[in-house]
């Protein structure tokens, strides 16, 4: 079982993205269960997803403390929340970030995939929310989604131009990621 | 086929096959998105029920207990403080034998305040004459609706029904659940047919009062009916397996206890991560077992005993507390396995949404094969 912890700021989309990045898993064939860390949502507090991935049915339930992948929408929560908690060598980390030398306390052994995703979304859809293109960017980096299922799920959840752009910011970050994966 | 949802949506499709006639709810967290997701299926003319809006809880169930009366297939759903004001109307639905059926998104009651899950909401009305089922997954929470109608419709039988679900943690969890079509559930679930209804050309009276010369052979019936629910359970639960693949026909269900020495006994979610902490600790050489409680009630007495013959050790996760005497259905195991020689503890675990993680499990484990226990499991002594 792989499980991915996702931290984002209340109104980023951090649960909606728990949720397409595991039905993309599921539509890609294999177990997947997605949860938010549940609380009272307040726009702009720190918040967490997860997410579980496995080949056989999930039973277990608590939330996630000793994640493979880390997403981590908002680069100043670094510092405020370890977002880096419970990793181990081999774990992998994709951070929205302008300066991909931010300054945090990486494991040994994570590899860190920085990506400017809220320019990308700004310039694809207009608005600094970044969970979709950092779905792409979450494909490229891990393999444990693959790029059809996740502009399904896109397609999926968003209708019209909405979808056409959500998905666009996916692949430009999946390709971006993709060149350094 | 398999489908990936949210736990309160499959319940919303799986109650909508159902084809209740009327539905009242009131809006309350962690049940909202089930009431919610009706509503909207009424609005879409998706399901051919009236959908009553009501000012609180109280009114929800005086509306179906009203509706049942008149013969209708009814459905409502609530959660902790809800369901505290529906005390009045859980009694008089049963007393009534109104075949009603209700998910509990369970939830702790206040106060102090907390919207998260434990089981303490429904455990308080367990003296009520409601069956109470508590499912595991979000497959069994759906399935278990199905199978509640067919025993709480049961003409033998007659009575109310708690679904109860984990609030959050399966009603907030997306995952994949396999949903009967329509016709599938038509075939299973055949349409209420009342024993008797209100009905202006052939006048009842329900709820009436009984004298004390007759209100004793009342409560007696209703306790009756309790237990001739464990046979239309098994049946309804076999008789599901048969159609569906997935038999529910045990009231009570061991993970691994043939050889085990010690046993956890659990309801609800709780049991899934149980189940990787045993798999775990087998690893390892523990003899380690659970027996999972799918009916608080009727209360399974004779078939804990039976599962768990052989077992020395018994640990009771209890996530509720009967303040004053600990957790309610350590109490109830204990009472079951009196005289069998088993030393049973309970643990007080899991209250207001605390999280429960593998190595939990595995603490108690160790607290019980070390003889403690009837204790509050975790507890923050720094705070206190």
């Amino acid at each position: 079982m792989r499980e991915l912890r996702i931290h984002g700021r209340g109104g980023q989309g951090s649960v909606t993205a728990a949720e397409l990045i595991a039905f993309a898993a599921f539509e890609g064939g294999v177990y997947a269960q997605a949860f938010p860390a549940f609380g009272v949502e307040r726009r702009g507090a720190p918040v967490q997803a997860f997410v579980r991935f496995s080949d056989e049915k999930i039973r277990l339930r608590s939330q996630i403390y000793e994640p493979d992948y880390i997403i981590v929408q908002d680069p100043t929560l670094i510092g405020d929340v370890d977002v880096f908690m419970g990793m181990e060598a081999g774990g992998i980390a994709i951070v929205n970030t302008e300066k991909p030398d931010f300054d945090a306390r990486v494991p040994k052994g994570v590899k860190v995939y920085a990506i400017d995703a809220t320019t990308i979304a700004l310039e694809e859809l207009g608005v600094p929310i970044t969970n979709t293109t950092l779905m792409g960017a979450f494909a490229a980096a891990t393999g444990e989604i693959k790029l059809e299922p996740l502009e399904h799920a896109l397609r999926n959840r968003f209708s019209g131009s909405m979808a056409d752009k959500n998905v666009k910011a996916a692949e430009r970050a999946y390709n971006q990621i993709g060149g350094a994966a | 086929m398999l489908e990936f949802m949210e736990g309160s949506h499959a319940v919303a499709e799986i109650v909508k096959r159902c084809r209740p006639q009327v539905i009242a709810a009131y809006p309350i967290t962690p049940q909202t998105h089930i009431v919610e997701d009706l509503a909207q299926m009424v609005a879409n003319c998706e399901i051919d029920a009236e959908y009553i809006t009501v000012e609180s809880e109280f009114s929800a169930l005086s509306a179906c207990l009203g509706a049942s009366a008149a013969g209708s297939r009814v459905y409502s759903a609530t959660t902790s403080q809800g369901l505290a004001l529906m005390f009045e109307v859980c009694f008089n639905a049963a007393g009534m034998r109104q075949p009603i059926v209700m998910t509990i998104a369970n939830r702790s009651l206040g106060a102090p305040l907390s919207i998260w899950n434990d089981q303490q909401d429904s455990i308080s009305l367990r003296d009520s004459g409601w069956l109470q089922f508590y499912a595991e997954d979000n497959q069994e929470a759906a399935d278990l609706h199905m199978i509640a109608y067919r025993v709480c419709e049961d003409h033998d039988i007659l009575l109310p029904a708690f679904v109860c679900f984990d609030g959050f943690i399966l009603s907030h969890t997306y995952e994949p659940v396999a949903l009967p079509s329509q016709e599938e559930v038509d075939a299973y679930l055949p349409a209420f047919t009342p024993y008797q209804r209100l009905d202006a050309a052939n006048p009842l009276s329900f709820g009436m009062y009984a004298t004390p010369e007759y209100y004793t052979e009342f409560r007696y019936e209703i306790d009756r009916a309790l237990y001739r629910a464990k046979d239309a359970f098994a049946r309804a639960g076999r008789e599901f397996g048969e159609q569906f693949g997935r038999d529910y026909s045990a009231l009570v269900e061991g993970y691994r206890l043939e050889d085990a020495d010690t046993a956890l006994v659990a309801m609800g979610s709780i049991c899934g991560t149980a189940k990787d902490a045993i798999d775990e600790m087998r690893e390892h050489g523990r003899k380690v077992g659970l027996l999972k409680i799918r009916t608080y009630r009727p209360f399974p007495a004779p078939e804990i005993v039976d599962a768990l013959k052989g077992v020395s050790t018994v640990a009771v996760l209890d996530k509720n507390i009967s303040l004053g005497n600990g957790g309610a259905v350590g109490t109830e195991v204990k009472s079951a396995l009196y005289g069998s020689g088993a030393a049973v503890y309970d643990y007080i675990i899991a209250l207001g949404g605390r999280d429960v993680r593998k190595r939990d499990i595995a603490a108690v484990v160790d607290l019980a094969e070390k003889g403690k226990g009837d204790m509050f499991y975790g507890l923050r002594t720094e705070v206190l």
